[in-house]
């Protein structure tokens, strides 16, 4: 008797003990949050981003952690379902309890997470370029503003050497980045002279795959005999086909450039890229750029993924910029609490891979510079023209009516994301 | 005394020759020099000096460049070309022509050019190619120029035409002779011959053409123009119309392939599947299986790799299909609804087992090359690629109708359609035969994934694409008719084509789905419905 309490007693404290342990060590990580697509349509590009998010993990961990503590991913599916990116979002804040997610692509999936991310107060970096007209107080953007992507593309098409286009055809995926960057560009190159009949604006569904009557309007809009330029906000994988009926109408580059701007080296990997050779894309990184930043990180990528062929992309770097940028952040306030690191954020300044230092701006954009790269035939870019600095992200465009007396900044005394300067005060939420 | 004078002027002649030669390499290396240095603006004056100089060894340079085949070799600064890809290329002298030992890509610094440098060498090649031996590049440069309209390749298209024999080209190059006049400043009469000429092309160019010429001209030049400009613009928009015919029948066929096999399901059982669509991604990915056999195993068969698919494809889907139709269908025969909540589930379920297998991402299925390009008919462009689905899809459908008709199982299948109890009383072995039916249908669906991996994304959602389409089909054309299949698919394909253009693809499909309700509401049954005295 006395025996048999006292082992039960001995493994009853043992189970206590083993419990204290795994709930101490549980307390000793930091989870960190990924919202990716791993499956759907989107899944093509957002998977990859997944796999950076893990390696910088591993190896912040391999560095000593964050703050004595480990760091541990959370990786969820939400599927390229766009109501799903809220359910999972809000499944990492209150469940996980993450202390940041890294995610989302489409502006959409972004604009569903929006209302979780302010109720339970969490924090967001988001990684691609976007439309713009947004600056919220919980999310960082990380990805090009249309200032530092869409605008300098047109520029540069409009240039001589970009072929001095005088036709437009403005082609995207039916919802609110390619709709809303469409807006802004129409209304710039207005501004810019062009008129209405040179301009065509063309809208299609996710996945679309039947781009043989687009692409034979493309043709005949281009054989007006001004210069004709496509510019692509398609998004996801329907630019496989789309590139593939190009390919197949013989509609070269020289002729009929296409400048996109969802489109970077994991798109192109699926791709026979010989008859798309000069077709163009904006980002603010190319994994051809030398630096010894850049090589450093695609060695550690290919290592990582143990696949020397994987290639790397701007949104890959969106996320290592913003990954140091968090991890910055904690060190200086010294917690991983959201409402001191959101604050901690600003001004803090991290080396990007192409040789500059990128800095977080009042209104939770980040400076870039600006690449416009032509397609290689082995899938990469070949940087063709480039800013000279870095350009500072703009969240409201001042070519638009309705957001060109807007401004965001989260600092005091304003601490608004959109405050309109010429009345002087805060539209939106603030504080 | 006359042989010194001789040599007096003899010897210094000889020299100037050979200082002459020397200097002509030299100008011709220096020339080659500029191509590889300074920047893009500066590249372009070197490619315009080069085409100018009437070197032999311009064109062939200038294609090298332009086809990103013109490196420098950094161990001795040599300009050479190479031929080949990756880790040995094999590589001539720019200048001379002779071979100059292999490298690999790494070790070579490509010349680059832009999108602007590519123009640049086109018009120029334009004038160089005219004299070009064969007759598929003098037809190009004739076309090239024909759109360059530069004033200055007014001489060398005259000697063009007078030394070319070959009637066709010889009409290219009148019509780009015809351009370049109308971009110079000839005379009234001479313009409008010109216009004439220009709008007997009659294609998207030459509108284009007329265009300027209107945006620039005044009298009776432009009302020439003007006039040619509407006749073009009408007969574009005929060729047009014939144009959205050929994209409808395109798109039909696709719909055709992948609605067959639910036109037989639903037609002789009555069986909603849903997961049908998935019989076809099954197909699909069958193809990416052969493709990667092939490409590590056999990479002299993948051209026929398409081919060798198609009876795998069947027997994949078909086995699949005989599965669901034994341990699922077979209970439910009678309940519609649980049948159609089973087989969603189903879907559900093949969907994310490919996923598990063979990963979320899309899978790369590549086009045989006689399935890529195109050719021109009039002024319609034809991809190879959906001609073989076309003309793939009207034989699928020929054999089914052979079947159906000709063979002791199509003779069952149609009785178990018309009439199952009777069909039954008369010996006919009617699980079997629904077993069958159903492993038939499910095989057409995954022939429908082989043709659908060329043209669309392999990747466990492909199905879900088109298991909508293929339901409109098969309600709109009657169920259980094969010809209402095939006169549906063609006829939503047309209207969905012509819808396109004014539309957008998006309000396009919602079109559709709105005219397909309309009608069923007047015809239940769909164009060609079954009349006999079961059919409920």
């Amino acid at each position: 008797m006395k025996l048999g309490s006292m082992i039960r007693t001995g493994l009853v404290a043992a189970g206590l003990v083993t419990a204290a342990a795994t709930g101490a060590s549980a307390q000793e990580t930091i989870k960190v949050g990924i919202l990716h697509s791993l499956s759907g349509t989107m899944a093509i590009s957002e998977t990859t981003l997944k796999d950076v998010m893990l390696m910088l993990i591993d190896q912040q961990n391999k560095k000593g952690g964050l703050l004595g503590k480990k760091l541990e991913a959370v990786v969820v599916d939400p599927a390229s379902n766009w109501p799903l990116f809220a359910e999972k979002a809000r499944e990492l804040l209150q469940k996980d309890k993450v202390a940041a997610v890294f995610g989302c692509w489409t502006s959409v999936s972004r604009k569903s997470v929006l209302p979780v991310f302010e109720e339970l107060n969490g924090l967001l970096f988001y990684p691609v370029q976007y439309e713009g007209q947004e600056s919220q107080k919980n999310v960082f953007y990380t990805g090009a503003a249309p200032n530092q992507q869409a605008i300098p593309a047109v520029d540069y098409l409009m240039s001589k050497d970009g072929g001095e286009v005088k036709r437009w055809v403005l082609a995207g995926t039916d919802y609110v980045y390619p709709r809303t960057t469409n807006k802004i560009l129409e209304a710039y190159l207005k501004q810019k002279g062009v008129k209405q009949e040179d301009i065509m604006i063309n809208y299609t569904p996710f996945g679309h795959s039947d781009w043989q009557s687009i692409v034979a309007d493309i043709k005949k809009f281009g054989s007006a005999g001004k210069k004709t330029a496509v510019v692509s906000t398609i998004n996801g994988d329907a630019n496989v086909p789309f590139y593939k009926e190009l390919g197949n109408q013989g509609i070269k580059a020289k002729d009929i450039p296409v400048v996109a701007f969802s489109v970077g080296e994991e798109e192109l990997a699926g791709i026979d890229t010989k008859p798309l050779v000069g077709h163009l894309a904006a980002w603010n990184y190319f994994e051809s750029i030398k630096t010894p930043a850049n090589e450093a990180f695609i060695k550690e990528w290919h290592d990582f993924t143990k696949n020397p062929k994987r290639t790397t992309n701007d949104p890959m770097e969106a996320h290592y910029i913003g990954f140091n940028m968090w991890v910055e952040a904690v060190k200086k306030a010294g917690s991983t609490e959201p409402s001191k690191v959101i604050p901690a954020l600003i001004g803090v300044k991290v080396p990007n891979l192409t040789g500059g230092i990128s800095e977080m701006l009042p209104d939770h954009h980040i400076t870039k510079p600006v690449f416009i790269g032509e397609i290689e035939a082995n899938g990469q870019f070949d940087v063709v023209w480039k800013t000279k600095d870095l350009v500072p992200g703009v969240a409201w465009s001042p070519i638009l009516d309705d957001s060109k007396n807007l401004i965001a900044d989260w600092t005091p005394p304003i601490s608004c994301g959109n405050y309109d300067k010429v009345a002087k005060k805060c539209i939106g939420s603030g504080k | 005394m006359s042989q010194q004078r001789l040599l007096a002027w003899l010897l210094p002649a000889i020299a100037a020759i050979c200082l002459a030669g020397t200097a002509l390499a030299a100008d011709l290396a220096t020339l080659v020099t500029n191509l590889t240095t300074g920047g893009y603006s500066e590249r372009g004056d070197a490619i315009e000096a080069l085409a100018a100089s009437g070197e032999a060894r311009a064109a062939p340079i200038l294609q090298a460049l332009s086809a990103g085949q013109l490196y420098v070799r950094p161990s001795d600064k040599l300009v050479v070309i190479g031929k080949g890809e990756g880790k040995s290329i094999e590589l001539s002298d720019a200048i001379t022509g002779k071979p100059a030992g292999t490298a690999s890509e790494d070790d070579l610094e490509r010349v680059k050019i832009n999108n602007r440098l590519r123009g640049t060498i086109e018009a120029a090649m334009g004038s160089l190619t005219l004299m070009s031996p064969d007759p598929s590049v003098r037809r190009s440069a004739a076309n090239s120029l024909f759109t360059r309209r530069d004033a200055s390749s007014l001489e060398s298209l005259d000697k063009a035409l007078a030394a070319e024999k070959d009637p066709g080209i010889k009409r290219v190059m009148e019509q780009a002779r015809a351009a370049v006049v109308l971009a110079s400043d000839a005379p009234d009469a001479q313009k409008i011959a010109a216009i004439a000429i220009v709008r007997d092309r009659a294609d998207a160019d030459s509108l284009g053409v007329l265009q300027t010429v209107i945006a620039s001209a005044s009298g009776p030049v432009k009302e020439a123009a003007t006039a040619a400009a509407s006749s073009v613009r009408q007969s574009l928009k005929a060729w047009e119309a014939a144009q959205n015919v050929w994209y409808g029948i395109s798109l039909g066929s696709v719909l055709l392939l992948a609605a067959i096999g639910l036109a037989i399901t639903f037609g002789t059982m009555g069986v909603i599947n849903m997961a049908h669509g998935e019989m076809v991604m099954l197909g699909a990915y069958t193809t990416f299986v052969v493709q990667q056999v092939l490409r590590s195993a056999a990479p002299g068969l993948m051209e026929a790799s398409v081919v060798i698919a198609l009876p795998l494809a069947f027997l994949v889907s078909g086995v699949v299909g005989v599965v669901i139709e034994r341990t699922i269908i077979r209970f439910l025969y009678g309940r519609a609804l649980d049948t159609l909540l089973a087989t969603w589930g189903l879907s559900l379920v093949l969907q994310q087992a490919v996923r598990s297998l063979f990963g979320p991402t899309n899978r790369e299925v590549s086009s045989p090359s006689w399935m890529s390009g195109s050719f021109h008919v009039g002024q319609i462009d034809v991809t190879y690629g959906r001609l073989w689905i076309v003309i793939f899809a009207l034989i699928v459908f020929a054999l089914l109708m052979l079947l159906l008709r000709r063979t002791p199982l199509g003779l069952y299948m149609r009785a178990v359609t018309q009439n199952r109890p009777m069909a039954s009383a008369m010996g006919i072995r009617t699980p079997r035969v629904d077993a069958l039916t159903f492993g038939l249908g499910s095989g057409i669906a995954g022939l429908a994934g082989v043709a659908l991996s060329q043209i669309d994304n392999v990747s466990p959602n492909l199905g879900q694409g088109y298991i909508v389409d293929s339901f409109m089909v098969v309600v709109f054309g009657g169920v259980g008719n094969l010809f209402g299949t095939l006169v549906g698919a063609t006829a939503l394909g047309i209207v969905n084509k012509f819808l396109e253009p004014y539309a957008g693809a998006v309000l396009g499909k919602i079109l559709v789905l709105v005219f397909i309700i309309l009608f069923i509401q007047r015809r239940p049954r769909g164009l060609f419905a079954l009349k006999g005295r079961a059919v409920e």
